[in-house]
């Protein structure tokens, strides 16, 4: 049962129409960012609001919504922003990343391989991959317009200059489809290689007034050099819970002597595992 | 072995629950009343409503009590609350000139028709701690005059005090009326687009005035008292004189379809400033004064005059004047930067958890110092 004095999903049926039509905008031109009025959100800018309103877009009655934070489904923001869908909108949610219909993320992608008819919404800060190079939004639109993104490759050239590597670690930039330079939102660039996925991808950028899209199966190429390769690193360990060796790892400190420990950030991958039997080092 | 954290339900749930007794306070106090909010801190009010972009004395009271009186919370609670009302219409322009004014002061001339009134103003009161206010009940009462006084003391603040209400003509309307300003003519109501709504379309650059004028009104008081002062030390300096400071109420129509004509639906309390700017002259317009304009809702000085600073100096481009490079002359670092709830919103988030990011931020700092500690060893064995 949905909240009281409130439309199903929260916002209002004209004002989900409006994201809609972004939405289906941002999905015919995949990588473009579409402005969009954005609304004030009973969450403060910064914690998701972006994504929230194209949840609320997004939702029908009949879905299953998971929402993740850091990989963690029980992170405070995510149990949160769980809670609030349930109170307005009544809908079924999930931990299982099969299982779930609509995932709400904040920079991660579940390791789980999403399918078609799945639908991935991003919590997105900053949507201006072009932002720190150039602070003007006019600006920026501009280079988008022109496809002139040399700065880009100027500023990642330098960084091999500098460090030998490139030195993004996460909202590594991609281009989408051989035209939009785009940016991933915070994931770490272990996640960039499956941005290329059978799900919808929609990013949703509230204080910033954008939203941009990945239809399924869209061409999506992480920016390198042909002899500087792009290398979704992480760290070397196998999980410390379920000994996957193919996953994003957090790193906890344990100890007061500074121990550490690898474990999934994906907590829902994690659970999976281990309930298959699969142990890791610390859980033997 | 190693748990994983668990318990951010249980955890948020007891958050609320101390925050809740924290914002009653001690139990031995009696709560704060809305009425007592609303009539006793009605400067903060003013302010929710004013940020918050929402008349109504009565909500902003208990946005404020539930924010424990930091207002941008509060601001941010009306907000939230706004975003959900459906926009019935738009009402006519109000008109400021027929406002009934508590305060009215020109620092342009000495005296104009319609007088003077000071009202009531922090201006020349001595910044001294009244330790009477400090004795709750009795003492505090006995400073405030009994009505006939009130009366007298009204008539000397100003002549206008016990005319009722009249229309008080604009102060700036005598200086148009010589050409020595630029005139600021009214559209023209057949061809005037609607004004642009700045909660329903996406702000877009370059804005038009009527726009950076809406999110200007809306903008945080503090961070355009900044900009402002800073055009004062000399950063896009603008050389302003408040030609009329002026507060009160006006009323407020609305156009009804069915009925064919305009209905007063209430009023507002309003502070306006109009500013004089010195203007040499350039190529494009002759030597007269400029104007820069400032309109917030409630009784807010600071920020009308603040505003009215800025929207001058945003008019750099339309008057053919120089950009100096200043902050308060670039319009997209002034509007991307003046919504407070924006601003906190962002800049608290980063207390959210980012250990994705920053793991990946460890894993390539540590990547880079192996590389540059194992080049140093090559290069010390050669």
């Amino acid at each position: 049962m949905s909240e009281a004095g409130y439309n199903f999903a929260y916002l209002d049926e004209p004002t989900k129409r409006m994201i809609r039509r972004a939405i289906l905008k941002g999905l015919a031109i995949p990588g473009y960012q579409v402005p969009f009025a954005s609304r004030e959100m009973p969450m403060p800018y910064g914690w998701g609001t972006g994504g929230v309103q194209v949840t609320a877009a997004t939702l029908v009655p009949e879905d299953t919504l998971k929402v993740i934070d850091q990989g963690a489904d029980d992170t405070t923001n995510a149990v949160s922003i769980r809670r609030f869908f349930q109170r307005v909108a009544g809908v079924a949610t999930t931990t299982r990343t099969a299982q779930a219909s609509v995932i709400q993320t904040r920079h991660r992608i579940p390791e789980t391989p999403l399918a078609e008819g799945q639908i991935l919404v991003y919590q997105v800060p900053i949507p201006e991959p072009l932002r720190f190079l150039e602070p003007s939004e006019t600006e920026t639109r501009k280079m988008h317009a022109l496809e002139e993104y040399g700065l880009m490759h100027v500023r990642l050239y330098e960084d091999i200059a500098r460090h030998g590597a490139i030195a993004t670690a996460y909202a590594y930039p991609v281009q989408v489809e051989g035209r939009y330079v785009m940016d991933p939102s915070p994931i770490p660039k272990f996640d960039n290689p499956k941005l290329k996925s059978a799900a919808i991808q929609l990013f949703g950028a509230g204080r910033e007034q954008r939203i941009y899209a990945l239809p399924p199966h869209t061409r999506v190429v992480s920016l390198d050099f042909e002899d500087h390769p792009f290398d979704p690193a992480k760290a070397d360990a196998p999980c410390a819970l379920c000994g996957a060796t193919g996953a994003y790892l957090d790193e906890v400190v344990v100890d007061d002597a500074g121990g550490r420990l690898f474990v999934c950030s994906d907590t829902d991958y994690c659970e999976t595992r281990r309930a298959e039997g699969r142990v890791g080092a610390a859980a033997e | 072995m190693y748990v994983a954290v668990k318990g951010g339900e249980r955890a948020i749930d007891a958050a609320h629950d101390w925050l809740a007794e924290a914002r009653r306070g001690d139990p031995a106090v009696p709560e704060l009343t809305l009425a007592q909010i609303r009539e006793q801190l009605a400067l903060s009010v003013a302010r929710v409503m004013a940020e918050g972009a929402l008349h109504d004395p009565d909500l902003a009271a208990l946005a404020i009590k539930q924010a424990r009186g930091d207002l941008i919370e509060a601001i941010f609670l009306i907000r939230a609350y706004k975003t959900t009302l459906p926009r019935l219409g738009a009402s006519r322009p109000v008109e400021t000139g027929a406002m009934l004014c508590a305060r009215r002061i020109s620092a342009t001339f000495k005296d104009v028709p319609g007088g003077q009134i000071l009202g009531p103003t922090f201006d020349y009161t001595h910044r001294l701690l009244d330790f009477a206010l400090a004795a709750e009940g009795g003492a505090a009462d006995a400073r405030v005059p009994d009505p006939a006084q009130a009366d007298a003391a009204q008539a000397d603040a100003g002549p206008q005090a016990d005319a009722g209400p009249q229309a008080m003509p604009h102060v700036l309307g005598y200086l148009d009326s010589e050409g020595v300003i630029q005139p600021e003519p009214p559209p023209d109501p057949e061809h005037a687009a609607p004004p642009p709504d700045l909660t329903r379309q996406p702000l877009e650059l370059p804005a038009d005035r009527p726009l950076r004028l809406q999110a200007l009104a809306r903008g945080d008081e503090g961070f355009l008292l900044g900009l402002a002062y800073s055009s004062q030390r000399g950063y896009g300096r603008n050389h302003p004189f408040v030609g009329e400071l002026r507060i009160g109420t006006v009323a407020v129509e609305l156009d009804i379809p069915e009925l064919g004509f305009a209905v007063e639906i209430g009023s507002v309390e309003l502070t306006e400033c109009e500013t004089v700017n010195q203007f040499a002259g350039s190529k494009a317009e002759p030597a007269r004064f400029t104007r820069g304009y400032g309109l917030v809702m409630g009784q807010s000085e600071r920020k009308a005059i603040a505003m009215a600073l800025v929207d001058r100096a945003l008019r750099w481009h339309e008057l053919g004047q120089d950009d100096t490079g200043a902050p308060i002359q670039d319009e997209e670092f002034v509007l991307m930067h003046a919504d407070n709830v924006q601003a906190t919103g962002f800049l608290e988030h980063i207390k959210l958890p980012h250990y994705v990011d920053f793991q990946s931020e460890l894993e390539l700092v540590r990547r880079l110092r192996r590389k540059a500690a194992e080049s140093g060893r090559r290069e010390a064995a050669e």
